[in-house]
Protein backbone atom coordinates (compact mmCIF):
# COMPACT_ATOMS: atom_id res chain seq x y z
CA UNK A 1 0.00 0.00 0.00
CA UNK A 2 1.39 3.73 -0.74
CA UNK A 3 0.35 6.66 1.23
CA UNK A 4 1.23 10.08 0.85
CA UNK A 5 0.63 12.47 3.35
CA UNK A 6 0.49 16.38 2.45
CA UNK A 7 3.56 15.54 -0.02
CA UNK A 8 4.82 19.05 -0.80
CA UNK A 9 7.60 20.33 -3.41
CA UNK A 10 8.71 23.46 -4.46
CA UNK A 11 11.28 24.08 -6.57
CA UNK A 12 14.47 25.91 -6.14
CA UNK A 13 13.10 28.62 -8.65
CA UNK A 14 10.17 28.89 -6.09
CA UNK A 15 7.49 26.89 -8.01
CA UNK A 16 5.01 25.05 -5.79
CA UNK A 17 4.75 22.26 -7.66
CA UNK A 18 2.92 20.46 -4.90
CA UNK A 19 1.01 22.14 -2.74
CA UNK A 20 0.09 19.06 -0.17
CA UNK A 21 -1.03 15.65 -1.73
CA UNK A 22 -2.86 13.31 0.47
CA UNK A 23 -3.76 9.94 -1.07
CA UNK A 24 -3.64 6.04 -0.99
CA UNK A 25 -3.03 3.35 -3.56
CA UNK A 26 -3.50 -0.31 -2.48
CA UNK A 27 -4.65 -3.18 -4.25
CA UNK A 28 -3.90 -3.72 -7.62
CA UNK A 29 -5.56 -0.52 -9.02
CA UNK A 30 -4.99 1.30 -11.84
CA UNK A 31 -4.93 4.92 -10.86
CA UNK A 32 -4.33 7.50 -13.67
CA UNK A 33 -3.37 11.14 -12.82
CA UNK A 34 -4.78 13.71 -15.12
CA UNK A 35 -4.55 17.12 -15.27
CA UNK A 36 -2.89 19.90 -17.74
CA UNK A 37 1.31 20.29 -18.55
CA UNK A 38 3.07 21.87 -15.44
CA UNK A 39 -0.14 20.65 -12.71
CA UNK A 40 2.78 18.68 -10.96
CA UNK A 41 2.10 15.03 -12.01
CA UNK A 42 5.56 14.48 -13.12
CA UNK A 43 7.01 15.76 -10.03
CA UNK A 44 4.31 13.83 -7.69
CA UNK A 45 5.32 10.11 -9.24
CA UNK A 46 8.98 11.43 -9.29
CA UNK A 47 8.95 12.09 -4.85
CA UNK A 48 7.30 8.67 -4.83
CA UNK A 49 10.69 7.21 -5.25
CA UNK A 50 12.99 10.11 -4.85
CA UNK A 51 13.99 10.87 -7.76
CA UNK A 52 12.85 14.26 -7.05
CA UNK A 53 13.03 14.96 -3.33
CA UNK A 54 10.38 16.24 -2.00
CA UNK A 55 10.15 19.50 0.20
CA UNK A 56 7.63 18.50 3.11
CA UNK A 57 5.04 15.36 4.22
CA UNK A 58 5.65 12.11 4.01
CA UNK A 59 5.61 9.06 1.97
CA UNK A 60 4.75 5.08 3.15
CA UNK A 61 4.82 2.26 1.26
CA UNK A 62 3.65 -0.81 3.17
CA UNK A 63 4.42 1.10 6.16
CA UNK A 64 8.08 1.84 5.58
CA UNK A 65 8.67 5.62 5.60
CA UNK A 66 10.53 6.53 2.38
CA UNK A 67 10.92 9.88 2.76
CA UNK A 68 12.84 9.54 6.22
CA UNK A 69 15.12 6.88 4.97
CA UNK A 70 19.09 7.54 4.00
CA UNK A 71 20.37 7.10 0.75
CA UNK A 72 21.78 3.42 0.81
CA UNK A 73 18.54 2.18 2.53
CA UNK A 74 16.36 4.66 -0.24
CA UNK A 75 18.17 2.54 -2.37
CA UNK A 76 17.28 -0.73 -1.03
CA UNK A 77 13.49 1.04 -1.25
CA UNK A 78 13.75 1.31 -4.95
CA UNK A 79 13.81 -2.09 -5.96
CA UNK A 80 9.99 -2.14 -4.58
CA UNK A 81 9.15 0.29 -6.93
CA UNK A 82 8.78 -0.10 -10.74
CA UNK A 83 8.99 3.35 -13.08
CA UNK A 84 8.18 3.22 -16.36
CA UNK A 85 9.18 6.29 -18.43
CA UNK A 86 7.98 8.56 -21.27
CA UNK A 87 11.02 8.72 -23.05
CA UNK A 88 11.46 4.64 -22.37
CA UNK A 89 15.30 5.73 -21.08
CA UNK A 90 16.50 2.50 -22.03
CA UNK A 91 19.81 2.03 -22.72
CA UNK A 92 20.06 2.29 -25.93
CA UNK A 93 23.63 0.18 -27.06
CA UNK A 94 22.45 -2.62 -24.78
CA UNK A 95 20.90 -6.00 -25.52
CA UNK A 96 16.90 -6.00 -24.63
CA UNK A 97 18.00 -8.81 -22.20
CA UNK A 98 20.75 -6.44 -20.69
CA UNK A 99 18.10 -3.64 -20.37
CA UNK A 100 15.72 -6.39 -18.51
CA UNK A 101 17.90 -7.38 -16.48
CA UNK A 102 19.02 -4.05 -15.13
CA UNK A 103 15.90 -4.12 -13.18
CA UNK A 104 17.49 -6.75 -11.20
CA UNK A 105 20.81 -4.90 -10.45
CA UNK A 106 19.34 -3.79 -6.97
CA UNK A 107 19.97 -7.74 -6.14
CA UNK A 108 23.30 -8.18 -7.20
CA UNK A 109 27.20 -7.28 -6.69
CA UNK A 110 29.06 -4.55 -8.78
CA UNK A 111 31.58 -7.32 -9.68
CA UNK A 112 28.85 -9.46 -10.97
CA UNK A 113 27.25 -6.00 -12.67
CA UNK A 114 30.02 -5.77 -14.24
CA UNK A 115 30.08 -8.95 -15.90
CA UNK A 116 26.55 -8.78 -16.66
CA UNK A 117 26.33 -12.22 -14.23
CA UNK A 118 22.77 -12.45 -12.91
CA UNK A 119 21.51 -15.45 -11.03
CA UNK A 120 19.68 -18.11 -12.89
CA UNK A 121 16.70 -17.37 -11.32
CA UNK A 122 16.76 -13.78 -12.59
CA UNK A 123 17.44 -14.46 -16.26
CA UNK A 124 14.76 -17.23 -16.36
CA UNK A 125 12.08 -14.80 -14.61
CA UNK A 126 13.62 -11.84 -17.46
CA UNK A 127 12.52 -14.56 -19.98
CA UNK A 128 9.06 -14.95 -18.37
CA UNK A 129 8.42 -11.16 -18.25
CA UNK A 130 9.44 -10.50 -22.29
CA UNK A 131 7.00 -13.09 -22.76
CA UNK A 132 4.52 -11.22 -20.88
CA UNK A 133 5.45 -8.13 -23.04
CA UNK A 134 5.48 -9.80 -26.31
CA UNK A 135 8.91 -9.74 -26.49
CA UNK A 136 9.91 -13.63 -26.50
CA UNK A 137 13.06 -14.35 -28.91
CA UNK A 138 14.06 -10.66 -28.98
CA UNK A 139 16.45 -10.44 -26.23
CA UNK A 140 19.56 -10.03 -28.40
CA UNK A 141 18.41 -7.40 -30.39
CA UNK A 142 19.81 -4.19 -29.22
CA UNK A 143 17.56 -1.70 -27.87
CA UNK A 144 18.25 0.96 -30.37
CA UNK A 145 17.07 -1.89 -32.76
CA UNK A 146 13.34 -1.80 -31.78
CA UNK A 147 10.74 0.68 -32.67
CA UNK A 148 8.93 3.00 -30.02
CA UNK A 149 6.37 0.78 -28.88
CA UNK A 150 8.88 -2.31 -28.24
CA UNK A 151 10.85 0.04 -26.84
CA UNK A 152 8.40 0.78 -24.32
CA UNK A 153 7.46 -2.76 -23.66
CA UNK A 154 11.12 -3.08 -22.83
CA UNK A 155 11.19 -0.66 -20.43
CA UNK A 156 7.88 -2.01 -18.92
CA UNK A 157 9.83 -5.58 -18.44
CA UNK A 158 12.50 -3.59 -17.29
CA UNK A 159 10.17 -2.67 -13.89
CA UNK A 160 8.07 -5.56 -13.60
CA UNK A 161 11.33 -7.83 -13.56
CA UNK A 162 12.19 -6.23 -10.16
CA UNK A 163 8.75 -7.78 -8.78
CA UNK A 164 7.83 -4.54 -7.65
CA UNK A 165 5.41 -3.28 -4.49
CA UNK A 166 3.80 -0.73 -6.83
CA UNK A 167 4.29 0.23 -10.88
CA UNK A 168 4.97 4.10 -11.44
CA UNK A 169 4.35 5.24 -15.30
CA UNK A 170 5.22 8.47 -16.15
CA UNK A 171 3.53 9.44 -19.50
CA UNK A 172 4.01 5.99 -20.92
CA UNK A 173 1.62 6.79 -23.70
CA UNK A 174 2.89 10.47 -24.52
CA UNK A 175 5.58 8.96 -27.16
CA UNK A 176 3.61 6.46 -28.46
CA UNK A 177 1.02 6.46 -31.76
CA UNK A 178 -2.64 5.70 -30.95
CA UNK A 179 -2.78 2.26 -31.65
CA UNK A 180 0.69 1.58 -29.16
CA UNK A 181 -0.62 3.35 -26.73
CA UNK A 182 -3.74 1.19 -26.31
CA UNK A 183 -1.85 -2.24 -26.53
CA UNK A 184 0.84 -0.43 -23.82
CA UNK A 185 -2.09 0.55 -21.41
CA UNK A 186 -3.26 -2.85 -21.85
CA UNK A 187 -0.71 -4.17 -20.69
CA UNK A 188 -0.33 -2.32 -18.12
CA UNK A 189 -3.52 -3.23 -17.02
CA UNK A 190 -2.95 -7.08 -17.14
CA UNK A 191 0.32 -6.52 -15.10
CA UNK A 192 -1.93 -4.77 -12.52
CA UNK A 193 -3.97 -8.11 -12.49
CA UNK A 194 -1.15 -10.55 -13.05
CA UNK A 195 1.18 -9.10 -10.40
CA UNK A 196 -1.36 -8.34 -8.17
CA UNK A 197 0.22 -4.29 -7.60
CA UNK A 198 -1.43 -1.23 -7.91
CA UNK A 199 0.08 1.01 -11.22
CA UNK A 200 -0.32 4.81 -10.83
CA UNK A 201 -0.08 6.10 -14.51
CA UNK A 202 0.27 9.84 -15.41
CA UNK A 203 -1.41 10.52 -18.82
CA UNK A 204 -2.37 13.53 -20.55
CA UNK A 205 -4.72 11.58 -22.69
CA UNK A 206 -8.28 11.69 -20.78
CA UNK A 207 -9.99 9.00 -22.78
CA UNK A 208 -7.24 6.74 -22.28
CA UNK A 209 -7.29 7.01 -18.68
CA UNK A 210 -10.71 6.96 -18.48
CA UNK A 211 -11.20 3.65 -20.61
CA UNK A 212 -7.91 1.38 -18.66
CA UNK A 213 -8.17 3.61 -15.09
CA UNK A 214 -9.92 2.22 -11.76
CA UNK A 215 -9.69 5.50 -10.50
CA UNK A 216 -8.71 9.13 -11.85
CA UNK A 217 -6.92 11.46 -9.40
CA UNK A 218 -6.93 15.10 -10.52
CA UNK A 219 -4.31 17.78 -10.36
CA UNK A 220 -4.61 21.31 -11.17
CA UNK A 221 -1.60 23.40 -9.97
CA UNK A 222 -0.18 20.96 -7.45
CA UNK A 223 -3.19 20.54 -5.92
CA UNK A 224 -5.45 17.29 -6.01
CA UNK A 225 -8.65 18.28 -6.39
CA UNK A 226 -10.01 15.06 -7.88
CA UNK A 227 -9.99 11.34 -6.46
CA UNK A 228 -12.69 8.90 -7.14
CA UNK A 229 -13.60 6.30 -9.35
CA UNK A 230 -13.49 7.06 -12.91
CA UNK A 231 -17.52 6.91 -13.19
CA UNK A 232 -17.28 10.01 -10.62
CA UNK A 233 -15.27 11.82 -13.90
CA UNK A 234 -18.13 14.12 -15.17
CA UNK A 235 -18.02 16.85 -17.26
CA UNK A 236 -17.98 19.25 -14.05
CA UNK A 237 -14.81 17.02 -12.12
CA UNK A 238 -12.94 18.08 -15.62
CA UNK A 239 -13.51 21.69 -15.92
CA UNK A 240 -12.40 21.53 -12.04
CA UNK A 241 -9.20 19.51 -13.03
CA UNK A 242 -8.40 21.26 -16.17
CA UNK A 243 -9.64 24.62 -15.71
CA UNK A 244 -9.43 25.28 -11.91
CA UNK A 245 -12.29 25.91 -9.06
CA UNK A 246 -13.48 28.88 -10.39
CA UNK A 247 -14.56 27.37 -13.30
CA UNK A 248 -18.04 26.49 -11.47
CA UNK A 249 -18.94 29.58 -11.15
CA UNK A 250 -22.19 30.73 -12.90
CA UNK A 251 -21.92 34.23 -13.08
CA UNK A 252 -21.37 36.60 -16.26
CA UNK A 253 -18.27 37.57 -15.38
CA UNK A 254 -16.55 33.74 -14.38
CA UNK A 255 -18.27 32.55 -17.72
CA UNK A 256 -16.64 35.11 -19.30
CA UNK A 257 -13.20 34.58 -17.76
CA UNK A 258 -13.46 30.24 -18.15
CA UNK A 259 -13.92 31.60 -21.66
CA UNK A 260 -10.56 32.94 -22.61
CA UNK A 261 -8.95 29.82 -20.04
CA UNK A 262 -10.65 27.90 -22.10
CA UNK A 263 -8.74 28.79 -25.36
CA UNK A 264 -5.22 29.12 -23.24
CA UNK A 265 -6.28 25.76 -22.50
CA UNK A 266 -6.96 24.10 -25.58
CA UNK A 267 -3.89 25.75 -27.04
CA UNK A 268 -2.24 23.43 -24.28
CA UNK A 269 -3.68 20.68 -25.05
CA UNK A 270 -2.90 20.97 -28.55
CA UNK A 271 0.89 21.03 -27.36
CA UNK A 272 0.57 18.13 -24.87
CA UNK A 273 1.58 15.51 -27.42
CA UNK A 274 4.71 17.29 -28.23
CA UNK A 275 5.76 18.53 -25.01
CA UNK A 276 8.30 16.54 -23.63
CA UNK A 277 6.52 15.85 -20.18
CA UNK A 278 5.87 18.50 -17.01
CA UNK B 1 -6.08 50.93 -24.02
CA UNK B 2 -4.35 54.26 -24.54
CA UNK B 3 -0.75 52.31 -25.30
CA UNK B 4 -2.80 49.97 -27.76
CA UNK B 5 -3.91 53.12 -29.87
CA UNK B 6 -0.43 54.66 -29.70
CA UNK B 7 1.23 51.29 -31.04
CA UNK B 8 -1.12 51.14 -34.03
CA UNK B 9 -0.55 54.44 -35.15
CA UNK B 10 3.36 53.81 -35.86
CA UNK B 11 2.88 52.47 -39.38
CA UNK B 12 4.91 49.29 -40.15
CA UNK B 13 7.57 50.53 -42.37
CA UNK B 14 9.02 48.00 -44.86
CA UNK B 15 12.42 49.52 -45.08
CA UNK B 16 13.15 49.88 -41.26
CA UNK B 17 13.65 45.99 -40.09
CA UNK B 18 17.46 45.25 -39.65
CA UNK B 19 18.94 42.08 -38.65
CA UNK B 20 19.55 42.00 -35.52
CA UNK B 21 23.65 42.32 -34.89
CA UNK B 22 25.27 40.58 -32.50
CA UNK B 23 27.57 43.78 -31.62
CA UNK B 24 25.67 46.12 -29.69
CA UNK B 25 24.52 48.46 -32.35
CA UNK B 26 25.86 49.16 -35.91
CA UNK B 27 28.20 51.71 -34.96
CA UNK B 28 30.21 49.18 -32.92
CA UNK B 29 30.01 46.40 -35.28
CA UNK B 30 31.52 48.96 -38.05
CA UNK B 31 34.36 50.33 -35.51
CA UNK B 32 35.36 46.27 -35.16
CA UNK B 33 35.53 45.73 -38.54
CA UNK B 34 37.55 48.37 -39.20
CA UNK B 35 40.23 47.95 -35.77
CA UNK B 36 40.51 44.63 -37.20
CA UNK B 37 41.30 45.29 -41.14
CA UNK B 38 43.64 48.35 -39.41
CA UNK B 39 45.26 45.74 -37.41
CA UNK B 40 45.89 43.49 -39.74
CA UNK B 41 47.47 45.93 -42.12
CA UNK B 42 49.24 46.84 -39.06
CA UNK B 43 50.68 42.90 -39.10
CA UNK B 44 52.09 42.73 -42.42
CA UNK B 45 53.73 46.22 -42.70
CA UNK B 46 55.40 45.81 -39.74
CA UNK B 47 56.94 42.07 -40.06
CA UNK B 48 57.27 42.80 -43.85
CA UNK B 49 58.53 46.01 -44.30
CA UNK B 50 62.10 45.00 -44.58
CA UNK B 51 61.64 42.60 -47.12
CA UNK B 52 62.78 44.11 -50.15
CA UNK B 53 62.05 41.42 -53.70
CA UNK B 54 65.46 40.88 -54.32
CA UNK B 55 65.73 39.17 -50.25
CA UNK B 56 62.48 36.85 -51.57
CA UNK B 57 64.32 35.97 -54.99
CA UNK B 58 67.63 34.99 -52.99
CA UNK B 59 65.70 33.04 -50.57
CA UNK B 60 63.63 30.94 -52.83
CA UNK B 61 67.29 29.96 -54.58
CA UNK B 62 68.72 28.80 -51.72
CA UNK B 63 65.34 27.07 -50.55
CA UNK B 64 65.77 25.14 -53.98
CA UNK B 65 69.13 24.36 -53.29
CA UNK B 66 68.42 22.57 -50.06
CA UNK B 67 65.66 20.79 -51.46
CA UNK B 68 67.52 19.50 -54.24
CA UNK B 69 70.43 18.40 -52.11
CA UNK B 70 67.71 16.10 -51.17
CA UNK B 71 67.36 14.13 -53.86
CA UNK B 72 68.63 11.49 -54.32
CA UNK B 73 67.66 10.58 -50.67
CA UNK B 74 70.59 8.41 -48.91
CA UNK B 75 69.86 4.65 -49.53
CA UNK B 76 72.68 3.10 -47.77
CA UNK B 77 72.10 0.18 -45.87
CA UNK B 78 73.58 1.45 -42.03
CA UNK B 79 71.71 4.15 -42.65
CA UNK B 80 68.36 2.15 -43.43
CA UNK B 81 69.15 0.54 -40.49
CA UNK B 82 69.64 3.69 -38.51
CA UNK B 83 66.41 5.20 -39.57
CA UNK B 84 64.53 1.84 -38.85
CA UNK B 85 65.50 2.13 -35.38
CA UNK B 86 64.44 5.23 -34.78
CA UNK B 87 61.24 4.99 -36.09
CA UNK B 88 60.73 1.35 -34.17
CA UNK B 89 61.80 3.92 -30.78
CA UNK B 90 58.89 6.64 -32.29
CA UNK B 91 56.51 4.28 -32.52
CA UNK B 92 56.62 2.32 -29.16
CA UNK B 93 57.09 5.91 -27.90
CA UNK B 94 53.56 6.62 -28.94
CA UNK B 95 52.19 3.72 -27.59
CA UNK B 96 53.38 3.88 -24.57
CA UNK B 97 52.34 7.78 -24.39
CA UNK B 98 48.95 6.46 -25.43
CA UNK B 99 48.47 4.35 -23.12
CA UNK B 100 49.43 6.13 -19.93
CA UNK B 101 48.00 9.39 -21.05
CA UNK B 102 44.76 7.40 -21.54
CA UNK B 103 44.94 6.16 -18.51
CA UNK B 104 45.33 8.96 -16.18
CA UNK B 105 42.91 10.69 -18.21
CA UNK B 106 40.13 8.82 -17.78
CA UNK B 107 39.90 9.78 -13.80
CA UNK B 108 39.86 13.12 -14.96
CA UNK B 109 37.52 13.02 -17.36
CA UNK B 110 34.65 11.64 -15.26
CA UNK B 111 35.57 14.32 -12.64
CA UNK B 112 35.14 17.13 -15.75
CA UNK B 113 32.15 16.19 -16.54
CA UNK B 114 29.62 18.01 -15.68
CA UNK B 115 26.39 15.92 -15.28
CA UNK B 116 28.62 13.10 -12.99
CA UNK B 117 30.76 15.31 -11.19
CA UNK B 118 29.77 17.42 -8.01
CA UNK B 119 31.05 20.95 -8.50
CA UNK B 120 34.12 20.99 -6.60
CA UNK B 121 35.50 17.61 -8.21
CA UNK B 122 33.99 19.43 -11.90
CA UNK B 123 35.93 22.69 -11.48
CA UNK B 124 39.44 20.83 -9.89
CA UNK B 125 39.55 18.59 -13.00
CA UNK B 126 38.38 21.64 -15.24
CA UNK B 127 41.65 23.24 -14.19
CA UNK B 128 43.51 20.57 -14.57
CA UNK B 129 41.97 20.08 -18.11
CA UNK B 130 42.98 23.82 -18.79
CA UNK B 131 46.65 23.84 -17.53
CA UNK B 132 47.70 20.94 -19.24
CA UNK B 133 46.52 22.41 -22.41
CA UNK B 134 48.08 25.72 -22.39
CA UNK B 135 51.82 25.24 -22.61
CA UNK B 136 52.66 23.49 -26.17
CA UNK B 137 54.15 19.92 -26.52
CA UNK B 138 58.06 20.89 -27.48
CA UNK B 139 58.05 23.12 -24.50
CA UNK B 140 56.93 20.27 -22.43
CA UNK B 141 59.38 18.21 -23.88
CA UNK B 142 62.48 20.41 -23.07
CA UNK B 143 61.39 20.49 -19.81
CA UNK B 144 61.08 16.67 -19.46
CA UNK B 145 64.14 16.60 -21.32
CA UNK B 146 65.82 18.73 -18.74
CA UNK B 147 63.80 16.38 -15.77
CA UNK B 148 65.16 13.29 -17.12
CA UNK B 149 67.97 13.24 -19.21
CA UNK B 150 68.11 13.29 -23.27
CA UNK B 151 66.23 9.72 -24.63
CA UNK B 152 63.07 8.61 -25.20
CA UNK B 153 61.71 8.44 -21.69
CA UNK B 154 61.64 12.01 -21.78
CA UNK B 155 59.61 12.17 -24.73
CA UNK B 156 57.30 9.75 -23.15
CA UNK B 157 56.47 12.25 -20.62
CA UNK B 158 56.02 15.35 -22.80
CA UNK B 159 53.21 13.04 -24.74
CA UNK B 160 51.09 11.32 -21.87
CA UNK B 161 51.21 14.74 -20.60
CA UNK B 162 49.83 16.41 -23.87
CA UNK B 163 47.50 13.24 -24.20
CA UNK B 164 45.92 14.04 -20.57
CA UNK B 165 44.70 18.03 -21.87
CA UNK B 166 43.21 16.39 -25.09
CA UNK B 167 41.83 13.41 -24.40
CA UNK B 168 40.34 14.57 -20.92
CA UNK B 169 39.05 17.81 -22.50
CA UNK B 170 36.93 16.02 -25.52
CA UNK B 171 36.03 12.52 -23.36
CA UNK B 172 34.38 14.57 -20.80
CA UNK B 173 32.45 16.38 -23.12
CA UNK B 174 31.73 12.61 -24.68
CA UNK B 175 30.52 11.82 -21.09
CA UNK B 176 28.09 14.96 -20.76
CA UNK B 177 26.71 14.45 -23.95
CA UNK B 178 25.01 11.24 -23.01
CA UNK B 179 21.42 10.04 -22.23
CA UNK B 180 20.77 10.91 -18.21
CA UNK B 181 17.53 9.24 -18.84
CA UNK B 182 19.00 5.95 -18.73
CA UNK B 183 20.82 6.68 -16.34
CA UNK B 184 17.99 8.19 -14.21
CA UNK B 185 16.07 4.63 -14.81
CA UNK B 186 18.98 2.80 -13.80
CA UNK B 187 19.09 4.50 -10.85
CA UNK B 188 15.37 4.10 -10.06
CA UNK B 189 16.02 0.55 -10.25
CA UNK B 190 17.85 0.53 -6.81
CA UNK B 191 21.46 0.11 -8.52
CA UNK B 192 24.29 1.34 -7.13
CA UNK B 193 26.25 4.31 -8.33
CA UNK B 194 29.05 1.86 -9.35
CA UNK B 195 26.42 0.05 -11.05
CA UNK B 196 24.48 2.75 -12.47
CA UNK B 197 28.13 3.69 -14.01
CA UNK B 198 29.31 0.77 -14.99
CA UNK B 199 25.23 -0.30 -16.88
CA UNK B 200 23.95 2.69 -17.72
CA UNK B 201 27.35 5.42 -18.55
CA UNK B 202 30.13 3.06 -19.91
CA UNK B 203 27.96 1.35 -22.74
CA UNK B 204 27.21 4.53 -23.78
CA UNK B 205 30.60 6.56 -24.22
CA UNK B 206 32.37 3.29 -25.25
CA UNK B 207 32.63 3.87 -28.97
CA UNK B 208 33.57 7.31 -28.38
CA UNK B 209 36.05 5.93 -25.99
CA UNK B 210 38.00 3.85 -28.44
CA UNK B 211 37.74 6.19 -31.29
CA UNK B 212 39.33 9.51 -29.37
CA UNK B 213 41.89 6.72 -28.10
CA UNK B 214 42.97 5.67 -32.02
CA UNK B 215 42.54 9.11 -32.84
CA UNK B 216 45.36 10.12 -29.76
CA UNK B 217 47.44 7.56 -31.25
CA UNK B 218 47.71 8.91 -34.29
CA UNK B 219 48.79 12.45 -33.13
CA UNK B 220 51.04 11.14 -30.70
CA UNK B 221 52.69 9.00 -33.70
CA UNK B 222 53.26 12.63 -35.34
CA UNK B 223 53.78 14.44 -31.93
CA UNK B 224 56.84 11.45 -31.28
CA UNK B 225 58.49 11.97 -34.74
CA UNK B 226 59.07 16.35 -33.57
CA UNK B 227 60.26 16.02 -29.67
CA UNK B 228 63.66 14.20 -31.01
CA UNK B 229 64.30 17.98 -32.04
CA UNK B 230 64.87 18.79 -28.69
CA UNK B 231 66.73 15.61 -27.54
CA UNK B 232 63.59 13.49 -26.33
CA UNK B 233 63.83 10.55 -28.43
CA UNK B 234 62.49 9.12 -31.55
CA UNK B 235 63.06 10.21 -34.71
CA UNK B 236 63.26 13.41 -34.50
CA UNK B 237 67.24 12.91 -32.81
CA UNK B 238 68.44 11.57 -36.15
CA UNK B 239 66.81 14.30 -38.24
CA UNK B 240 68.73 17.11 -36.44
CA UNK B 241 72.05 15.44 -36.63
CA UNK B 242 71.44 15.13 -40.19
CA UNK B 243 70.62 18.22 -40.50
CA UNK B 244 73.20 20.02 -38.12
CA UNK B 245 75.71 17.79 -40.32
CA UNK B 246 74.30 19.19 -43.82
CA UNK B 247 73.20 15.28 -44.72
CA UNK B 248 70.41 16.56 -46.24
CA UNK B 249 70.07 13.59 -48.55
CA UNK B 250 70.12 11.62 -45.33
CA UNK B 251 67.28 14.28 -44.22
CA UNK B 252 65.14 13.33 -47.22
CA UNK B 253 65.42 9.79 -46.58
CA UNK B 254 64.36 10.69 -42.86
CA UNK B 255 61.50 12.81 -44.12
CA UNK B 256 60.09 10.49 -46.35
CA UNK B 257 59.86 8.01 -43.61
CA UNK B 258 58.21 10.01 -41.51
CA UNK B 259 55.45 10.24 -43.88
CA UNK B 260 54.82 7.16 -44.38
CA UNK B 261 54.45 6.30 -40.89
CA UNK B 262 52.18 9.09 -40.30
CA UNK B 263 50.32 8.50 -43.33
CA UNK B 264 49.75 4.83 -42.28
CA UNK B 265 48.73 6.00 -38.55
CA UNK B 266 46.36 8.29 -39.78
CA UNK B 267 44.70 5.74 -42.61
CA UNK B 268 44.47 2.92 -39.48
CA UNK B 269 43.17 5.73 -37.20
CA UNK B 270 40.65 6.70 -39.42
CA UNK B 271 39.58 2.72 -40.41
CA UNK B 272 39.01 1.79 -36.92
CA UNK B 273 37.20 5.38 -35.68
CA UNK B 274 34.73 4.55 -38.84
CA UNK B 275 34.40 0.92 -37.67
CA UNK B 276 33.27 1.64 -34.30
CA UNK B 277 31.33 4.65 -34.54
Amino acid sequence: MLETIDLRKVYPTGDEALTGVSTTVDGNEIVAMIGPSGAGKSTFIRCINRLTEPTDGEIRLDGSELTALGESEMKAARRNIGMVFQEYNLVERLTVMENVLSGRLGYVSNWAALRRKFPPEDVERAYDVLETVGLDGMENKRADELSGGQRQRVGIARAVVQEPKILLADEPTSSLDPESSHAVMELLADIAAEEDIPIIINIHEVPLAVEYADRILGLHDGELVFDGPTDGLDENAKDVIYRGADASETTNEAVAKTRTDNNAISEQAADKPTAAGD
Amino acid sequence: MATEDGAAEIPYDGSRWQRPTAFRNRKVKWAAYIGAALFVLWSIVSLLSGVTISRVVYGLGNGFLLVESMFPPETSTVNLERVGVYMAETIAMAFVATFTGVLISLPIAVGAAENLAPWPLYYLNRGIISITRAIDELIIAIIAVKAVGVGPLAGIIAISYLTIGFFSKLFAEDIEDIDMGAKEAVEATGASRFQTFVYAVIPQVAPRFVGLTVYRWDINIRASTIIGIVGAGGIGTLLMRSFNRYEYDFAGTILIAIIVVVLAGELFSAYVRRRVQ
